[in-house]
């Protein structure tokens, strides 16, 4: 299995991540992973339902009432920077 | 005999009849891990003064007799449990200094239960890894061997323990974290069926098969750790709704006539001989306790090893997409825009094996390849499901071992494919949801533990702890290094 440098910086972007020297490590740890995966073309799936949750619950509601939140400066004060209840980030619309 | 000697239940017994002071005995603990905690590296904070504190408060309450179930017994919690106001860093730099605004429910249970707070354990980092080789802090050492691995990912939880550092561990199990650890370090670990125990407070790693679960000395141990946290919780609406009964009951009952499953594919190529031997040892034990023990099949087997690595990195990118130096944890120094800010926060703040399962966990969700890989995986998630549902129809428990050798050496494996091959006995369980329990079943030549799994239907814990404590009785005692 195959995965070209493009395909590494392509995830990578995806994944907010940078690769340095490091991404011909990642590629050949992404082929090798990859390819053991290769063993589930085995298996003829195409009549069976993906499971997606392991337990026979759906949609858990809660009834819709104000309730106490948790106080917002006890929230935001683990944010690096902060200000007036609001996170400060750098420009993001030009 | 020492108290930090004691089983949870005879620890509770001591402090319920006055014998033992809860003050006494965190100074006991603490002195322990004073003692022995350069060697084995466990744990990344300690919390003395105020599992001091708590402890104090502790003595008066007992005589009140109001104290909770557990009152004043001391445990450790895996690093990647919240803690209000005590650091929880899942052993990551990007959680370095990170500190909860509030406590994961399981924490909050414990503290109801009047159980005190020691020290939280190291870890691989957010629980990716078996050997807790890929903490970002330190590696930790196995009680049995100090050059060799505890397991992982509750390698520290599990070390702790085997050196007898705290009364029990709670650890987490997302592929075998809990199980696999207790096997290598010669103590119990436990993983309830998925939604037995609160997930809220557990920083998330794959959300459809994280576990909360308990290390323990004994099998009754973690019964009773069992009855303190199982129990539905509104605030993780994947929590089971139904009522628990008490885990302590019923240990003791006859085994005759259980009939019990031993799957072929778990006794294939790469499992280790000793192992094996003793795998074989402990079935002839439970024949002798008079259960029926014959060989089944597990067809699935092979593909639950790909099939856990694509779901769980899947999960694992989606909930670690919120390590972004915005609202919480490190943020890097230098960033260009916004989108440099995350690139450099996470890149600088991620170790690289979580890094390859981000970068995996993307890879096969993303367009073009989701159907070959996620939706694939999903289905053969089903199939497996079916598979242990056709072997519960036909037995009340299923046997293995718990892992395919010993813990091996620190840096011996160093092949991502290699590390994830350790868990091969492991993730079939948590793919289906099921309820697991590793037990030490004897000790190598080398002298390292070896573990035998248990495994049982949803819901089906009272069966497995049963099963267990008749092993572990008949087994005889279990001897844990003398450190």
């Amino acid at each position: 299995m195959r995965v070209s440098e493009e395909e590494v910086n392509r995830i990578a972007n995806l994944s907010r991540l940078k690769m340095g020297e490091d991404i011909s490590q990642m590629q050949k740890n992404l082929e090798d992973v990859l390819s053991h995966f290769e063993k589930l073309n085995e298996l003829d799936t195409s009549n069976v339902k993906p499971t997606a949750h392991i337990l026979p619950v759906e949609n858990v509601y809660r009834k819709d009432e104000v309730v106490e939140s948790m106080d917002r400066d006890l929230l935001t004060d683990n944010a690096p920077q902060r200000e007036d209840g609001c996170y400060i980030v750098p420009k993001i619309v030009e | 005999m020492e108290s930090y000697e004691l089983t949870l239940k005879q620890t509770i017994k001591k402090i319920k009849s006055g014998e033992l002071l809860p003050s006494e005995l965190t100074k006991d603990y603490i002195e322990r891990i004073k003692s022995v905690e350069g060697d084995i590296d466990a744990l990344n904070e300690t919390e003395f003064d105020s599992a001091l504190k708590k402890a104090k408060d502790m003595d008066e309450k007992i005589k009140s007799g109001k104290a909770g179930a557990l009152a004043g017994v001391p445990y450790i919690l895996k690093d990647n449990m919240c803690t209000k106001g005590l650091k929880t860093t899942c052993s990551s730099r990007i959680l370095g200094d990170f500190v909860p605004p509030y406590n994961a429910t399981v924490v909050d249970k414990l503290a109801e239960a009047d159980a005190v707070l020691l020290a939280k354990a190291n870890m691989d980092e957010f629980a990716m890894g078996s050997s807790t080789e890929n903490s970002a802090f330190k590696k930790t050492n196995n009680p049995f061997d100090f050059s060799r691995v505890p397991g992982g990912s509750s390698g520290g939880s599990a070390a702790a323990v085997a050196s007898k550092q705290a009364a029990f561990a709670l650890g987490s199990d997302t592929g075998g974290s809990i199980r696999q650890p207790a096997s290598y370090c010669g103590v119990v670990g436990m993983k309830p069926t998925y939604g037995v125990v609160s997930r809220y407070g557990l920083v998330a790693f794959a959300s459809s098969l994280d576990q909360i679960g308990p290390l323990t000395k004994t099998v009754e141990d973690s019964a009773i750790v069992l009855n303190a946290i199982a129990g539905h919780d509104k605030k993780d609406s994947t929590s089971i709704s139904a009522e628990f009964s008490d885990f302590t009951e019923g240990l003791d009952k006859d085994i005759k006539g259980m009939k019990i499953g031993v799957p072929k594919e778990y006794f294939g190529v790469g499992l280790d001989s000793e192992v094996k031997a003793s795998i074989d040892k402990a079935i002839k034990t439970f024949e002798e306790l008079g259960a029926a023990v014959e060989e089944t099949s597990l067809p699935t087997f092979d593909y639950a090893l790909s099939a856990y690595y694509i779901i769980s990195s899947a999960e694992a990118t989606s909930n670690l997409s919120r390590y972004d130096g915005v609202k919480y944890g490190y943020r890097a120094d230098e960033f260009e825009d916004i989108v440099d800010l995350y690139k450099q926060t996470r890149t600088e703040g991620f170790g690289d094996e979580v890094k390859r399962r981000i970068m995996l966990g993307n890879y096969v969700l993303s367009s073009g390849y989701y159907d070959a890989y996620y939706l694939k995986a999903q289905k053969i998630r089903t199939l497996i499901k079916q598979d242990f549902d056709n072997l519960f129809e036909k037995y009340d428990l299923i046997l293995s071992p718990t892992a395919p050798s010993v813990a091996f050496k620190a840096g011996e494996k160093e092949d991502p494919m290699a590390m994830y091959m350790i868990d091969i006995y492991t993730v079939p369980i948590n793919i289906a949801g099921l309820p697991a329990i590793s037990i030490p079943s004897g000790l190598n030549t080398e002298g390292m533990p070896i573990g035998l799994q248990l495994i049982g239907k949803p819901l089906s814990e009272k069966t497995i702890l049963n099963a267990g404590h008749r092993f572990e009785q008949a087994r005889g005692d279990f001897p844990l290094p003398k450190l």
